[in-house]
């Protein structure tokens, strides 16, 4: 569905990928690890259109997709939600879930809008407030319905569980397995290994700009060098 | 008398709040400060004088002339003085702002050419009837002027509530990036802000051609200063802050040439200025949060 080959993407002088190779399938979970600073959230931005690679290609669906703009992918059926959330915080909650149909032009806008905040009724409680106002994990919530509501062929998310509660992350990932099985393919960039790990299909680790594993989820989940750096007693889950 | 120097506070003001809504839309979504804009409305006055006076043609004529002229130059603004400077390496944040200043001192130059230094008179038919309420008097064209504001007003209020071109100006004025992501093509409604800024400069270039009845290149400066007076009292890119801001500083200016020394008319703007970053530096209606973007 989704192929990177040798994409290099730079921040001025800088290179942040050093020749990524990552594939997605449809319908699964593929997910993306690695420490900080690794190139993940640039590899999401150069997917989703936010940087330009400069070597390389992208292809979609079959389609060479490299260097298109953000809502030239978004029609494609790529939807990404950044790292941070990046909500519309001066915009009500209710406009931003608008605002993740903007493209859309079917009359089924308004019945997908009801059914997101039957799904997530905080935000039907909310809907009248604005977007700023919200908790961390609120906002997260809006952001994953958001983007679900131009109805992605993929869904890019970016650390969905950063800076959110333990009890809230495992929603999250209960949200994410859901998507899955609503049939919408995801890319998960996730910091949060084992718990990312435990509902991926497939797994890429990068490190300093580069894919340096890749494995089935569960071959991962026992892979020694994984385990090391990435699920021992220190890390955080 | 009171209620008479209210009126005319009111008529200035809503004129002030035409002219700050240019600059804060435009600063909203572009996060610059368009030094341009008050010669582009002083040059949708001079489309009046030149439509009214000149060639004769009604007053609605005339506004839709300035619409057109005023849009055609927001677009060249921003197609060659902003665009070219937006998301290169190594251009300074202050460079589209000098640029615009370059574009500023070309149309008051260029009208300084074609249509002389001179104060030119703003005639319109109805400009010497007046009607009596108990011991007040109102100009009809008060009303006119005061109308034709508050319409805007709401016309731009409902435009950007309710209407999905609206929605994706403040979605890309909230946040340039996520509203891409969310589809919108950011580059199409960068130019579409600065157009309908530009075309309400025009509206307001007539307007106060007609409340003031002259028209000069140097119109713009004055104010185009006042309008971002404005904007950094109400809060410098919020819709309503500029409405009400024009409303504060017509009023107060109404009511200082009316009771106290007119010389200091000019100087209330700035005053203004002082005292809100002294005490409320993001504005009446500005929100705490510095903006991260750019």
């Amino acid at each position: 569905m989704l192929k990177l080959t040798n994409v290099e993407t730079f921040y001025g002088q800088i290179q942040a990928l050093k020749g990524i190779d990552l594939e997605v399938n449809e319908g699964k979970i593929i997910t993306l690890l690695g420490a900080n600073g690794a190139g993940k959230s640039t590899t999401m931005k150069s997917i989703a259109g936010l940087l330009k690679p400069k070597n390389g290609t992208i292809q979609f669906m079959g389609e060479d997709i490299t260097g298109l703009r953000p809502d030239q992918l978004l029609r494609k059926g790529i939807s990404l939600v950044p790292e941070g959330r990046a909500i519309l915080s001066s915009m009500t909650v209710l406009e931003n879930l608008e605002m993740g149909a903007y493209q859309r032009k079917d009359k089924e806008v308004k019945d997908d809008i009801e059914d997101v905040m039957k799904r997530f009724p905080i935000l039907k409680e909310r809907q009248t407030q604005m977007a700023g106002t919200l908790s961390g994990g609120q906002q997260q919530m809006l952001a994953i319905a958001r983007a679900l509501l131009s109805k992605p062929k993929l869904l890019l998310l970016d650390e969905p569980s950063m800076g959110l509660a333990p009890l809230i992350v495992a929603d999250i990932f209960k949200i994410i397995k859901e998507i899955k099985e609503a049939g919408t393919t995801v890319l998960l960039v996730e910091q949060n290994a084992k718990q990312a790990l435990k509902i991926a299909d497939y797994g890429y680790v990068m490190e300093t700009g580069k894919i340096i594993i890749e494995g089935n989820a569960e071959s991962l989940l026992e892979n020694p060098q994984v385990v090391e750096a990435y699920l021992g007693r220190k890390s955080t889950s | 008398m009171l209620l008479e120097q209210i009126i005319n506070g009111i008529t200035l003001g809503s004129i002030y709040a035409i002219i700050a809504l240019g600059f804060t839309l435009v600063f909203g979504v572009l996060g610059i400060i368009n030094m341009a804009h008050g010669e582009i409305f002083m040059v949708g006055a001079f489309v009046g004088v030149t439509t009214t006076g000149v060639l004769g043609w009604p007053l609605w004529m005339a506004f839709i002339a300035a619409i057109v002229v005023t849009s055609i130059l927001g677009y060249l603004l921003e197609r060659f003085t902003l665009r070219p400077l937006r998301g290169k390496k190594g251009v300074s944040h202050l460079a589209p702002l000098i640029s615009t200043i370059g574009v500023s001192i070309l149309l008051e130059n260029l009208s300084h050419h074609i249509f002389g230094a001179g104060n030119k008179p703003f005639n319109t038919p109805f400009s010497e009837i007046s009607i009596n309420i108990g011991s007040i008097t109102v100009y009809l064209v008060q009303i006119v002027i005061f109308v034709i504001s508050i319409l805007l007003m709401i016309g731009l209020t409902v435009w950007l509530s309710k209407t999905k071109a609206g929605k994706a100006l403040r979605a890309t004025a909230d946040n340039l990036e996520t509203a891409s992501i969310l589809g919108v093509d950011t580059k199409k409604i960068i130019i579409l802000t600065v157009v309908v800024a530009s075309a309400i400069g025009g509206i307001a270039g007539i307007l106060v051609g007609m409340a003031f009845n002259s028209v000069s290149p140097q119109m713009g400066l004055s104010m185009g200063l006042k309008g971002l007076a404005i904007i950094i009292l109400g809060g410098m890119g919020n819709v309503k802050g500029a409405m009400v801001g024009g409303l504060i500083l017509g009023l107060s200016e109404t009511m200082l040439v009316a009771y106290g020394d007119s010389g200091y008319r000019d100087a209330i703007a700035f005053i203004m200025i002082i005292v809100i970053l002294l005490l409320r530096p993001q504005g009446i209606f500005g929100s705490k949060v510095s903006q991260e973007r750019r």
